[in-house]
């Protein structure tokens, strides 16, 4: 039975019962084209749910895992000099390569894997990160620096209580861009392997039943926004003082 | 007002203030030949102000940071109280010296009482003491309660100034350091806060090491005045009045202004010199206060064109004539009128 499905040719491409009673043809199939939201209804469950689920786990472990290294190296470029030019131009390497020629380099070494995937989100936002966070540690002004070690701050406590919650802003910046150009990057990982809202969308662009990737990629896009808006929303809970005007 | 200021004083905490001592300190920076400052020997009595000026290049702001080592100097020594800067440590020491610069460098992302706060949490001290410290001295410096929650880009410079002195004022030092803390203030507001920086002094009563290029702001706020010449030599180190009326060479001369001799008048009023008794053919003349600096009552003298006045008291009681002929005797003198 198994050799057998094994050995046959590929099917014809299933034409997807879109949501309609079993058995008989629906309304969305006569007017395919336009979208079709009994599809949407009767797929959220299986379908749309699950890969944007794991979607955004895929997002939020490529950007916490981008983010640690970036801060760390960060860190270290602010202290140590020499550090920024070859970390920069690594994190600035990797943005460049085009993203499918990524995933295929790393195949031969982590396969048609999560890991692969991972790797190469992780590669994407380490320039952004690693640029937004060391500019924010630099823009802090001279004389406040003065100031703390004058007070006799110790090195680490200006760098805790003074340097860090001034790059703030500049920190949730990159994370902001970090953070919608990996869910926008993550539709590509399907190519690898079946996961994320990319998922969903490649099968939809071998049909010619339109519903199913527009409406997954109008699903990637309300997430990247909704994202977008919770971290503008953190920000601002986070840094009161840089909304604080002189009152006119 | 100042009385009350004086009043407050009592619960503010009358930490002793501490001698300052530099003996032959020298600096030099890597890579150049002339000493930014060069055998610097003086004596800062405790409690005392002490204005280090100078032209650009004397070294006035590097012998200041040299007392809490934001630099370090590479002979000689310093003394707070007998004790070396140099057998502390840095973090330590500079948390017992008050520090305020001419950029402020206020904490952008802390309210105002967080700033003033800063080296009290530091130190570990009580959440309630701090508090109560922090709108001791909002008040003190002349900003209302309710500015503590705002922050520092909510306020006006000269605001701004005033947290810089609370704050550095806020453990408590025995030391101060001061940076220019008044020269990026317009004219009206630097001159506002040089009184009430001299008020706050009755009231907190720290050894000051106060740098300024402004002569007229030396002679204003210190007790002493240290002339520092290029290369970071000590040009003269006295008082106000003795430095006016006798510089030691041409450089001082030149620093302190021709107008040396008026300015020497500002620094004293009617009612601190010797006055000639009441006479009453002058009743119909020019009537001067008695708070008026002898540069002003010359002034006035000259513009009236009278040779002389009488001086009234606030009740404008006549207390005595002031002639300028006598104006003229002081200017000549080399010592100042012991106050009648």
């Amino acid at each position: 039975m198994n050799g057998l499905l094994l050995a046959a040719p590929p099917p014809p491409p299933v034409i997807p019962n879109f949501g309609g009673p079993p058995g008989g043809p629906h309304g969305c199939i006569a007017t395919n084209g336009t979208f079709c939201w009994d599809w949407v209804t009767a797929h959220w469950g299986d379908i749309l749910q699950p890969h944007l689920v794991e979607h955004l786990e895929l997002t939020l472990i490529a950007v916490g895992i981008g983010f640690v290294i970036a801060f760390v190296s960060a860190l270290l470029a602010h202290r140590r000099h020499w550090f920024e030019a070859p970390f920069g131009a690594f994190s600035a390497l990797l943005y460049t390569i085009p993203s499918l020629a990524l995933f295929q380099l790393l195949v031969p070494f982590t396969g048609l894997t999560v890991l692969t995937i991972e790797i190469a989100l992780v590669g994407y936002t380490l320039l952004i990160l690693f640029r937004n966070t060391l500019a924010g540690l630099r823009g802090v002004p001279t004389d406040v620096l003065e100031a703390a070690s004058g007070m006799g701050l110790t090195r680490r406590q200006r760098l805790t209580r003074v340097e860090l919650p001034l790059a703030l802003p500049s920190i949730m910046a990159g994370l902001r861009i970090a953070v919608v150009t990996t869910i926008s990057l993550a539709t590509v990982a399907a190519y690898i392997t079946p996961l994320g809202l990319g998922a969903p969308i490649f099968y939809g662009l071998q049909t010619n039943f339109t519903t199913e990737f527009v409406a997954t990629g109008a699903l990637a896009v309300l997430l990247a926004v909704a994202a977008d808006l919770l971290l503008v929303g953190v920000q601002r809970l986070l840094t009161p003082w840089s909304r604080a005007r002189r009152p006119a | 007002m100042a009385e009350a200021a004086r009043g407050r004083a009592g619960t503010a905490g009358a930490s002793a203030a501490a001698e300052i001592v530099f003996r032959g300190v020298t600096k030099y920076y890597a890579g150049r030949k002339v000493a930014a400052v060069k055998d610097l020997s003086l004596v800062v009595p405790a409690g005392e102000i002490c204005v280090l000026v100078g032209p650009s290049g004397a070294g006035k702001t590097t012998a200041m940071k040299l007392v809490n080592r934001l630099i370090d100097f590479d002979e000689g020594d310093i003394t707070i109280d007998g004790r070396s800067v140099r057998s502390l440590d840095a973090v330590e020491l500079r948390r017992g010296i008050g520090y305020v610069i001419q950029q402020i460098g206020l904490f952008p992302h802390m309210t105002i009482g967080d700033n003033v706060g800063v080296v009290p949490r530091l130190l570990g001290w009580p959440k309630k003491r701090i508090r109560e410290r922090t709108a001791e001295l909002i008040e003190l410096v002349g900003l209302e309660a309710a500015d503590s929650e705002r922050y520092p880009s909510q306020l006006s410079g000269g605001q701004r100034q005033r947290v810089g002195l609370a704050r550095a004022l806020a453990a408590d030092p025995k030391v101060m350091l001061m940076d220019e803390p008044f020269g990026a203030l317009d004219p009206i507001t630097r001159d506002r806060l040089q009184n009430e920086f001299l008020r706050l002094h009755e009231v907190e009563r720290k050894t000051v090491i106060f740098v300024t290029h402004d002569i007229d702001e030396a002679i204003k706020i210190g007790d002493r005045i240290a002339i520092l010449r290029e290369g970071g030599v000590l040009a003269q180190y006295d008082t106000p009045d003795a430095i006016l009326a006798a510089p030691a060479d041409d450089f001082v001369a030149r620093f302190v202004g021709t107008d040396r001799g008026l300015k020497r008048l500002a620094l004293r009023r009617l009612d601190e010199i010797e006055l000639d008794p009441a006479d009453a053919a002058y009743e119909a003349g020019l009537r001067l206060a008695a708070a008026t600096t002898l540069r002003d009552a010359l002034s006035q003298l000259l513009t009236a064109g009278d040779r002389q006045c009488l001086v009234v008291d606030a009740d404008g009681n006549a207390i005595g004539t002031l002639t300028i002929d006598h104006v003229s005797a002081l200017l000549s003198s080399r010592e100042p009128e012991a106050v009648s």
